[in-house]
């Protein structure tokens, strides 16, 4: 079937909610883990850098996850892609 | 059984018998244990819980392999696409979480604390990449197998026949490890052979996938999440509660980290911990020396054990002195091959325990700015392939085809990584705690009242624990020490002081998730030979019934021939688990998320991407990695070659850094240079972006 201009707007949405969240996942991935070194202060006795690896990034993923799936549920409804109910 | 929905109940009343099912459950294992451990309190004998634990699980999990088998294709191969999300998530989480995950993580932690966070990182981050690129589109395509998916965004045998053969491989080096870990576990909880352990995981692992396929792997896996997560947890909980007073380990052992960063500093200055490395450098020492003139080593070392002997019978020295020196004379290597490798071992052996101890919080340790910038690189390199390959191996992707929407399937990849982030977020907690014990309680004690679980551990395997008096004070160094990272989880209820029962509860964990992954995967293989490569390719015409009964035959087959493997016991078990996950991420990555993202990516852009990310994985791996290169030139790799051969200081492991790139990057030249995919192929690569076009639900795009 032809996509209308409604189609395509969620399938621009889709992508620019994606690119966001993949650029948290690259900071918190592979910036903070670059400075490890120099992010050595006291967090709650933990080195900071220790943390972030141990436990920050693990539910800053978990929230994406999270957050990608209520944003797009919502966004299937708004534009009328969603799917019926069983 | 219509326990497990095979009758036409509504998904929320399905749900809701789910929940009823699965409480009952956890109430049920909770009262076993208890019992167990009132049983244990009254005198029953240590092998016996043992026993109990091994033959409860088992036949619990054989039970609802009988109570939900099956002949139909949708319910055998993904379960009927009825699984709610939460429990998609669970099944999720045990298929995933592997006897690495459950057994080697926090040992890996225990030995190389930050270094060790990389698979932390990789093995939850990659589920941002499932859940963004991923998941959803699939189960909107909505087919059975991932060949399935490569077969038809890009028309054709050649791409399918690919992906059957990176999923095989991937897959079946990644079940040999599981097998291996059913082995360990079984032979520790029973006492039976290591073989024979095998064997009798294998038939818990086969009653389940063999009658029931997806749906009976399904339900299992969340019966066999349950049992592990509770027995990772309890004992991470009693240990925080004895040293800290707080029931969240999580949240508190930062303040003991703080504790073992001190004893550290002091355990480096420590003058008998400083002796003790000194006698390994000296040890160390003495074999590099023997190693420059190996015959008269041997003559000499041959001289020295004889003047012992004689010396011995000479003082009428005791019996057992006297046995053990012809003991030592005779495993003496007789020709210089074995001399020279025996001699090279020592050196490394007695290097590597020469060196002091690690600091535990520190990132990327090294003696210069050289060594540490190499240290971040290969961390960072290493928590990539591990994030890609999580996202690309076939066993964990197949499962979101088994939930009923699009919908489901994002709420689905939510709920994985919580279940997930359950133990992973534990792990360094637990490591940190055993590592404190080893550190305050078992560091200074007189040999004469070391707690006897040492010598337990040691009987089971000295490679897994051992300790000697090196310098003779009669008081344990840290340095004495030798411990295996596969000790830690198992060994913590004994270290901490816990009733046995909880040790058997934490093997029986262990082996619940080394089963659970190892269904997953037996079934990947299976489903890819019998549905891609049979029914696809050389019989379309086959029959639903045939094709699930030529499944099933292979499963068996596979089964065995991965059992047999293992039981060869290989020698580098961790590097293939590994190497796993690089070949998934280079092979399957790219040809995925181009085929959703790209239109333009055609037939002959993904079958050559995937064929030169494979092939630049695997050249880097059998010229870099000791063992691999081995196997694959004959001879023995020397740190010259390694150096000659390696790009950029990347560690073999992480060969898949590589094989990413450049699959992306041949996808996209090749598609650009031969002809744009079809009109159909615009089609479905629309109908897969887009959870519903025309008011249709996925339930009836599902179909089939």
């Amino acid at each position: 079937m032809q996509l209308s201009a409604r189609h395509h707007e969620y399938w621009r949405k889709n992508l620019r909610i994606t690119a966001f969240l993949l650029g948290i996942w690259f900071f918190v991935t592979f910036v903070l883990v670059f400075f490890a070194r120099d992010l050595d202060f006291k967090f709650f006795g933990w080195p900071f850098s220790f943390w972030v690896a141990a436990q920050g990034a693990l539910v800053v993923y978990c929230v994406i996850i999270w957050y990608y799936a209520r944003y797009m549920n919502k966004l299937d409804k708004e534009y009328g892609v969603a799917e019926g109910e069983e | 059984m219509s326990m497990f929905g095979s009758d036409n109940q509504s998904q929320s009343d399905f749900k809701k018998g789910l929940n009823k099912v699965y409480t009952w459950y956890t109430g049920g294992f909770i009262s076993f244990v208890i019992v167990l451990a009132i049983l244990e309190q009254m005198g029953l004998p240590r092998n016996w819980i043992g026993y109990l634990f091994l033959a409860a699980t088992v036949l619990l999990y054989a039970g609802i392999g009988v109570m939900s088998r099956t002949n139909d294709a949708a319910e055998y191969y993904v379960a009927g696409r009825r699984v709610p999300a939460m429990y998609n998530g669970m099944a999720t989480g045990a298929d995933w979480m592997s006897a690495a995950s459950f057994i080697g993580m926090a040992g890996t932690l225990y030995l190389t604390g930050y270094g060790g966070l990389a698979f932390i990182l990789g093995w939850t981050g990659g589920y941002c990449l499932v859940a963004l690129f991923l998941a959803p589109y699939l189960r909107k395509f909505g087919q059975f197998t991932i060949p399935d998916f490569l077969g038809a965004r890009y028309e054709g045998n050649l791409p399918r026949l690919i992906g059957v053969f990176a999923a095989i491989l991937c897959s079946f080096t990644y079940v040999v490890a599981q097998i291996y870990g059913v082995g360990l576990i079984t032979a520790r909880l029973t006492g039976l052979a290591f073989e024979v352990g095998i064997f009798a995981g294998l038939a818990g692992i086969l009653v389940c996938s063999f009658l029931g396929g997806m749906r009976a792997v399904t339900w299992t896996q969340v019966a066999q999440y349950v049992i592990l997560i509770i027995a990772y947890l309890l004992p991470v909980v009693w240990l925080s509660v004895k040293h800290t007073g707080v029931p969240v380990p999580q949240a508190v052992y930062g303040y003991t980290l703080e504790k073992i960063t001190a004893k550290e500093e002091q355990l480096l200055k420590d003058p008998k911990e400083l002796e003790v490395r000194g006698i390994f450098k000296a040890r160390s020492d003495a074999a590099v020396e023997k190693l420059k003139d190996v015959p008269a080593a041997m003559a000499a070392d041959k001289a020295a054990a004889e003047k012992k002997l004689e010396d011995l019978k000479a003082s009428n020295g005791a019996v057992a002195e006297i046995q053990a020196a012809e003991a030592a004379l005779a495993k003496l290597p007789t020709d210089e091959a074995d001399a020279r490798a025996a001699y090279t071992s020592a050196r490394t052996s007695n290097a590597a325990r020469s060196a002091p101890p690690i600091r535990h919080a520190q990132a990327f340790p090294g003696k210069d700015e050289e060594a540490q910038s190499i240290a971040r690189k290969n961390f960072m390199a290493l928590v990539f392939c591990l994030m890609i390959g999580t996202a690309a191996l076939p066993h964990i992707l197949m499962r979101y085809y088994t939930v009923p929407s699009v919908r489901e399937a994002r709420e689905s990849v939510s709920w994985s990584l919580f279940f997930i982030f359950l133990l992973y977020f534990t792990a360094p907690a637990l490591a940190v705690l055993a590592k404190y014990e080893v550190y305050t309680v078992l560091v200074n004690t007189p040999f004469a009242s070391l707690p006897e679980w040492i010598g337990r551990w040691n009987a089971v395997d000295p490679s897994l624990l051992s300790v000697v008096d090196i310098n003779k004070d009669g008081i344990l160094q840290l340095a004495e020490i030798s411990i295996g990272g596969d000790i830690i989880v198992l060994a913590t209820p004994e270290i901490g002081g816990l009733p046995y029962v909880v040790s058997g509860m934490v093997a029986a964990g262990g082996l619940a998730a080394a089963l659970s992954t190892a269904d997953g995967l037996l079934l990947t293989i299976a489903n890819a030979l019998s549905h891609d490569l049979y029914y696809k390719v050389l019989d379309p015409n086959a029959s639903t019934a045939r094709r699930v009964m030529v499944s099933k035959c292979l499963l068996l087959v596979v089964a065995l021939c991965a059992a047999y493997v293992a039981a060869q016991k290989p020698a580098d078990i961790l590097f293939l688990v590994s190497a796993a996950f690089s070949f998934a991420a280079a092979a399957f990555f790219p040809a995925l998320t181009l085929g959703i993202f790209w239109k333009r990516a055609n037939k002959w852009g993904a079958s050559l991407g995937m064929v030169a990310g494979l092939a630049i994985t695997f050249y880097y791996m059998i010229t870099t990695q000791p063992w691999l290169y081995k196997l694959a030139h004959g001879t023995a790799i020397t740190p010259e070659i390694i150096k000659a051969n390696t790009w950029w200081d990347i560690a073999p492991i992480s060969a898949g850094l590589f094989g990413v790139p450049l699959g992306f990057a041949v996808i996209i030249i090749v598609s650009l240079l031969t002809k744009a995919p079809g009109r159909d192929i615009q089609e479905l690569v629309e109908h897969v972006r887009y959870p519903s076009l025309d008011g249709k639900t996925s339930g009836a795009s599902a179909a089939h």
